[in-house]
């Protein structure tokens, strides 16, 4: 390669010494500067297929079904409990006056806050050019969108008539038995509007992605069942360049509709709560806060499901300690933006004058719900900075551990916000405790099953780690690479 | 059956690198083909230059989605609120463009996203149910890490043996071959 350019004088004045431009030498970066490969060991284009491919091709290893029937068992637990709990009435669940949301919305806001970092890794890191996402992104995104499948059971479920969802319905646009229209100023419907369109966009920029994967499986799928399966799904794609053309302008207006799509989903949720007149839910901090607490817990998850996945799979060359460095990076990030927050609240609290919001930050505290609120600053304020320290962020099982404390509390912070605001109402006289009764406790508990359940189906059948996208960031992929065949002269 | 004469769909040529596929494509432009494809399994930067491939043209079908998306919010919850059956809720407007906002937001991505993926499909004529390259053995390398030139019989510069030559000598290709239709 070429280690010095030198820059081509202009043809007026070229002679003059003075107006002469300065010889432009470019080396080289040194080698520390050097970034590590995304794929390492130089691995073969066709070593990356047969690696990814050959996860849902061949039969899964042994711990597959264990963990398939263990989570299965949840799922199903969760499912029973929802059928007691729509065939009984709402009293089955610990909440009464004054904390009508209580543990459901703390679980539905949790589940749609893990579902961020699937979009924030395909879409804003795709349009910040950060190549590394490729490694992690389908993942990621599969795992958003069974975090939206999680998050989406709770609200339905928690109105008690849930029959009354659909039809005459209050979750779509249609007229109630009285002909009276759901009304748009609340930003319950609002957030309807923004989950169900996350959900959407987020399967359909997960499909996208797939298609040429699909593709990939096709062609070397043996039984006439996978032939018909991946080559229905896959549209008849072919790699045609006249395609990839259509198809990499259409990826880039995906991720640039899924950047503000993101954004905008948990400030929207964060608008439940802020539009309110409620002490401690009443604050304009709520939407970048709540964005960023979205990020932080959703590293944690992906995280939590790619370390051991790497490894169960050997994966380490592609799913490299450089990438769970990076993603422990996003999570200093981000956690430090939700401890900032933390303060920021108790300072306003105080600065804004308002003797309640003063009482509900002190309570929060120092109330009965301290045990929750000091849950919630341990894990959230104290663990992302562990991870200052290099040797720390490179320690997949340290990192690994890291990212369920985060994710504990992650939950904790919507426990705190949501049941520590309402506990207290301003007349003291309605003053409760929230304490969740066992249907509570094990629906949460059953819908890490359905989110486990959905994840191994996922990485049974289809490429956990994006093929296509992998390829093209190694030297291989590169034409003017000497290992993408480029020679010195042409 | 349809054994002897089938009809050439046209010549398929194997590379073995990017680089390789890519000085193919640039030949194959300067020789003026019009009917061919590149087939890379990734999409390779600078193929659409050496290809002279137009810039896409989905983003239009993305804005008329969006916009679609849009004004659908806005009018619907104009209808709703405040023409089929107005309601004061808290004292405030039956109808300003501010509350019906987040609600028109999304739904301008939610069509812009349906129409970039179906803009997609349709410029790309997908789904298709039958390709006759899927037929060919070698092509399953597509996807995997071969890459390959297509020059079809419907092209008027085809000529079966001068563009085997062409693809063979000039080009470089490791393997050319015919592909039926």
């Amino acid at each position: 390669m070429a280690t010095a350019a030198t820059a081509a004088a202009g043809k007026k004045g070229s002679h003059d010494p003075l107006n002469a431009p300065p010889v432009l030498k470019i080396y080289d970066p040194p080698k520390e500067l050097e970034r590590e490969q995304l794929v390492l060991n130089n691995r073969s284009l066709g070593w990356i297929t047969d690696t990814i491919a050959g996860i849902c091709e061949k039969p899964m290893p042994v711990w597959w079904w264990p963990a398939f029937i263990f989570s299965a068992g949840g799922m199903s637990m969760m499912f029973a409990l929802v059928a007691y709990l729509i065939s009984t009435g709402v009293g089955v669940w610990g909440l009464n006056q004054p904390a009508d949301w209580a543990w459901d919305i703390t679980n539905f806001v949790f589940w749609i806050g893990i579902g961020h970092a699937g979009t924030l890794i395909s879409a804003v890191l795709f349009l910040l050019r950060q190549k590394w996402r490729t490694s992690i992104n389908r993942a990621a995104e599969a795992m958003t969108l069974f975090a939206v499948a999680c998050a989406g059971i709770f609200p339905v479920v928690h109105t008690g008539r849930v029959w009354f969802a659909l039809y005459p319905g209050f979750l779509i646009p249609a007229p109630n038995a009285n002909a009276i229209w759901p009304q748009f100023r609340s930003p319950l419907l609002w957030d309807v509007f923004a989950v169900s369109t996350y959900g959407t966009v987020s399967l359909l920029f997960w499909y996208v992605g797939l298609i040429p994967d699909l593709a990939t499986l096709r062609d070397r799928a043996k039984t006439l069942l996978r032939k018909f399966g991946y080559g229905l799904f896959a549209l008849g794609w072919t790699n045609s360049n006249r395609h990839w053309s259509n198809y990499e302008k259409a990826y880039l207006i995906f991720a640039g509709l899924s950047t503000p799509l993101v954004l905008s989903v948990h400030s929207i949720v964060s608008f439940d709560f802020a539009v309110s007149v409620v002490p401690g839910w009443h604050t304009t901090i709520f939407p970048p806060y709540f964005v960023a607490g979205a990020i932080f817990s959703g590293f944690g998850m992906v995280l939590t499901l790619l370390i051991p996945l790497r490894s169960l799979f050997n994966l380490h060359d592609i799913i490299t300690t450089r990438h769970i460095e990076l993603m422990c990076k996003v999570i200093l990030a981000t956690g430090s933006i939700v401890g900032y927050a933390y303060g920021m609240e108790f300072f306003i609290a105080w600065y804004g004058g308002s003797p309640y919001e003063l009482y509900a930050f002190k309570n929060r505290a120092f109330g009965p719900y301290w045990w929750a609120y000091w849950s919630m600053i341990s894990c959230n304020v104290i663990s992302p900075h562990l991870f200052w320290s290099r040797t720390l962020r490179t320690w997949p099982l340290f990192v690994w551990f890291v990212s369920i404390v985060v994710n504990i509390g992650m939950w904790f912070e919507r426990f705190v916000i949501i049941v520590t605001s309402l506990h207290r109402d301003y007349l003291p006289s309605s003053w409760g405790y929230f304490t969740p009764s066992w249907v509570d406790v094990f629906t949460f508990v059953g819908s890490f099953g359905l989110f486990m359940t959905l994840f191994l189906l996922f990485i049974r059948f289809l490429p956990a780690i994006a093929i296509s996208e992998v390829k093209g960031v190694t030297p291989q992929a590169d034409p003017h690479h000497p290992l993408g065949g480029a020679k010195e002269h042409h | 059956m349809s054994a002897s004469v089938a009809r050439p769909h046209g010549l398929l040529a194997e590379f073995e690198t990017p680089a390789d596929v890519m000085n193919a494509a640039i030949r194959c432009r300067d020789a003026g083909f019009t009917k061919w494809d590149v087939y890379t399994p990734f999409p390779i930067h600078g193929m659409d230059e050496a290809m002279g491939v137009k810039k896409s043209p989905v983003g239009w079908f993305t804005f008329v989605g969006g916009v679609t998306g849009f004004f659908t919010g806005m009018t619907m919850i104009w209808f709703m609120n405040k023409f089929d059956y107005p309601l004061v809720v808290g004292g405030k407007p039956l109808f300003t463009p501010l509350y019906a906002f987040p609600v028109s937001y999304e739904l301008t991505i939610l069509l812009g996203a349906f129409a970039t993926l179906f803009g997609m499909l349709f410029l790309n004529r997908l789904p298709r149910l039958y390709n006759p390259l899927l037929k060919v053995e070698r092509f399953k390398r597509a996807s995997n890490d071969r890459f390959f030139v297509c020059i079809e019989a419907a092209d008027p510069k085809y000529a079966p043996e001068a563009t085997r030559e062409f693809l063979a000598d000039q080009c470089h290709a490791m393997a050319v071959e015919t592909v039926e239709e």
